[in-house]
């Protein structure tokens, strides 16, 4: 055998120990995200080049280019998964250590949380039904605001799908993102608790990052915003579907 | 540390079986996080086991979760390759569902902020 018939031997051996093997995914997983967040370091954090986004084009990409089903896909992308539930879990804490702010402008704040939660999902639902979209659709737009993780879940328990609500979530905060604040300027909402907290409601984490570049009162209601509208919608998603008949 | 992730996954454990004990069409995590919210705002009277150390290593493990948090919804968002025909058949109502519930709600949420403060100024 001359070199290169040994090579490619050698590939060969080593592409079928690791297809069945849950490393192959796993490794590509993580490091088309650390491919994708350096590049948006490098475009200098714009909305437009979110690193999860990238990092899903070019996954779905090789997954789709190399025939891999779906399921063989997750079983390696699982482990990071998995971890989804206790960084959920986690959001408690910077949501607890901010609640000396959350009290000094709780009534405002409180309002503006129940007002702008029921007109997210009630307008997102309407207009989605409007347009005859299916059940499962809606059911995975309705969480459209909130921070992934819970969009997620709370889309699969109302029977919606968890990519498709992970989608329209990304979709949501780039847009939230780009608009929101020259949006609420236009509107002369000038007040950073009331900008941020607006922002951190419609557009959940891309918005609250958005919020910091400008003004850290911003990002600091901007963020709590985000994990009081998460726990909210996960509680009136399923009674505005019910309202709705569904 | 271990302490820290420990009480992570206890809260998420709860939370779930509480979402099913219920049948409550909430997620368990969600659930979880206000376990976990509870738990530190009682911490003082209920826990005092609970010692500065223990919160130091809550807030180092929580913070680096919550800053990889992106990339762990990387392989459900790969799921979408088996969306494609949803989206096909539905983009125009999710299009317009999506730009104009985000603008409504950014308007309302930050005119009735501001509102209420004003009248609690007064």
């Amino acid at each position: 055998m001359n070199t290169l018939q040994t090579v490619r031997g050698g590939l060969g051996v080593v592409w079928v120990y690791l297809v069945p093997s849950p490393l192959l995914w796993l490794t590509v997983t993580v490091g088309a995200y650390a491919l994708a967040d350096r590049i948006a370091a490098a475009l200098r954090r714009h909305p437009l080049a979110n690193p999860l986004l990238m990092a899903i084009v070019m996954v779905a990409g090789l997954v789709v280019a190399t025939g891999t089903p779906y399921a063989d896909y997750f079983a390696g992308a699982q482990f990071v998964h998995v971890l989804l539930g206790p960084a959920t879990v986690a959001l408690a804490v910077p949501l607890w250590r901010s609640r000396k702010t959350v009290l000094r402008a709780l009534i405002p704040l409180l309002a503006a949380l129940v007002v702008g939660c029921v007109v997210s999902i009630t307008s997102a639902v309407g207009i989605a039904w409007a347009f005859g979209a299916p059940r499962m659709v809606i059911a995975s737009l309705a969480p459209k605001s909130v921070t992934t993780a819970i969009s997620m879940g709370v889309a699969e328990a109302v029977g919606g799908n968890a990519a498709l609500a992970a989608t329209i979530v990304i979709i949501t905060g780039i847009f939230g993102a780009i608009v929101g604040w020259p949006m609420l300027e236009r509107l002369r909402v000038r007040d950073p608790a009331a900008r941020g907290f607006a922002i951190g409601l419609a557009a959940h984490g891309m918005g609250t990052a958005r919020c910091f570049q400008s003004d850290p009162m911003a990002g600091t209601f901007a963020g709590i915003a985000m994990g009081l509208n998460g726990m909210l919608t996960a509680f009136l998603v399923p009674v505005v579907l019910h309202l709705f008949g569904m | 540390m271990l302490g820290a992730v420990f009480l992570l996954l206890a809260c998420q454990m709860a939370g779930e079986a509480v979402a099913r004990v219920l049948a409550l069409p909430v997620p368990g995590p969600v659930l979880g996080m206000v376990l976990l919210f509870v738990l530190l705002a009682a911490r003082g009277a209920a826990m005092p086991a609970f010692r500065r150390d223990e919160l130091g290593h809550l807030n180092g493990v929580s913070g680096t979760l919550l800053a990889n948090f992106s990339l762990m919804f990387l392989p459900a968002g790969v799921g979408i390759i088996q969306q494609g025909h949803v989206l096909a058949d539905n983009w125009l109502g999710l299009v317009v569902a999506i730009v104009v519930s985000s603008l409504v709600s950014l308007a309302v949420t930050g005119w009735v902020f501001l509102a209420v403060s004003r009248m609690l100024a007064r």
